[in-house]
């Protein structure tokens, strides 16, 4: 019991920790499209690692279910809300910032 | 307390996001923080099964991760075109 | 209409009824059962239960896409927190347009929505067979251009 205990607390703490990386990329990132990127991050990796220590926690039971279908949803409708936002931010008139030909960083924050 | 860390990381991903969201610039961003603020949500709730010893919250876990997707694209939809009514319909035919 | 098709929508609707309610007396599940028909008679009558609504003959081929797009996933968010948390934020966005292969709108959406999926390239829009692609970094923007998820997609939709 004490191992799978250490087991979930190693998988949520770790899914936290990308959570909060997701969080800081949105502040950092310069525009709407690379804010885009850090924050399916915490869509991915947070939110996956956090169900998969929470479904070790609570074995086989039905609780369990509802945490993969859980992840499932979090699984096919994130990309789609990302895809609706990302496509509406493009039809809107928002500038994407692009890296210049040589490979340099835009550093400036709007 | 084998959950404490991840609650505080939850926390601390709900403030961060709700700085973004105040912060914009456009209206997408927001709505991007809203999203984030979301999905960390679902993730409170869900390990608030295991701290409360009530197995309830996960099921209120489903619900906002469907209010959450319907209400992203319901925004979305709603900035892209001014309207909720509008048929929308796929980029071929827009184009 | 293959007979097929509604019997795996029941049992879907209805396993996920039984894991919603947990409550496994007789009169309850019968009634799950009538909901689970009721709906599967709503979607005959819509006529929303094609190969597009409910598509069963992709199963076994997610056997082996899930696993590697998982891998990738993992691989790419690992990328996308690195580039975070490094103080010199060493990106270079990127937008690329490129082909899509698959015959189906099912392949298509497949392929946009793995490419979503995957932390550091985001589908921003499709027309026609083509998908415009925002990478966070140049070899993110590269690593889609080579088409090995491509390839995949076209192989887990099975028609080629």
């Amino acid at each position: 019991m004490i191992v799978l205990d250490i087991l979930t607390w190693l998988l949520v703490t770790a899914g936290g920790v990308f959570c909060v990386i997701g969080a800081v990329g949105m502040l950092r990132m310069p525009d709407f499209f690379t804010r885009m990127h850090a924050a399916s991050v915490i869509d991915t990796l947070g939110a996956g690692l956090i169900i998969v220590g929470l479904i070790l926690q609570s074995g086989f039971t039905l609780a369990s279910l509802k945490l993969i279908i859980l992840g499932l949803l979090i699984f096919f409708t994130s990309p789609t809300a990302s895809h609706a936002l990302a496509n509406a931010a493009l039809e809107r008139g928002a500038e994407p910032l692009l890296a210049d030909e040589e490979g340099e960083t835009p550093s400036s924050p709007r | 307390m084998i959950y404490g860390a991840v609650v505080l990381a939850l926390l601390v991903t709900l403030t961060l996001a709700l700085v973004r969201a105040f912060q914009g610039p456009t209206v997408f961003d927001r709505a991007l923080a809203g999203n984030a603020v979301g999905t960390a949500t679902m993730m409170l709730l869900a390990i608030f099964q295991f701290i409360s010893g009530r197995p309830e919250f996960v099921d209120l876990a489903l619900v906002y991760g469907f209010l959450n997707v319907i209400g992203t694209i319901a925004l979305q939809k709603f900035f892209r075109y001014g309207d909720l009514g509008e048929p929308g319909g796929t980029e071929g035919e827009r184009r | 209409m293959s007979p097929y098709r509604s019997i795996s929508v029941i049992a879907t609707l209805f396993l996920f009824w039984v894991v919603m309610s947990g409550f496994f007396t007789p009169f309850l599940l019968t009634m799950g059962l009538l909901s689970a028909g009721a709906v599967l008679w709503f979607a005959h009558r819509m006529d929303v239960m094609d190969h597009e609504g409910h598509p069963i003959h992709l199963g076994k081929n997610a056997f082996t896409y899930w696993p590697w797009l998982l891998k990738e996933i993992v691989k790419s968010a690992w990328e996308v927190s690195r580039i975070i948390v490094n103080p010199a934020l060493p990106i270079s966005p990127t937008m690329l347009r490129v082909k899509t292969t698959q015959k189906t709108p099912v392949g298509q959406v497949t392929y946009a929505n793995s490419i979503t999926l995957t932390p550091g390239t985001i589908s921003v829009a499709i027309a026609g067979d083509e998908i415009l692609v925002h990478a966070l970094t140049r070899e993110g923007a590269q690593g889609v251009a080579d088409g090995d998820m491509d390839r995949r997609v076209t192989a887990f939709e099975g028609l080629s």
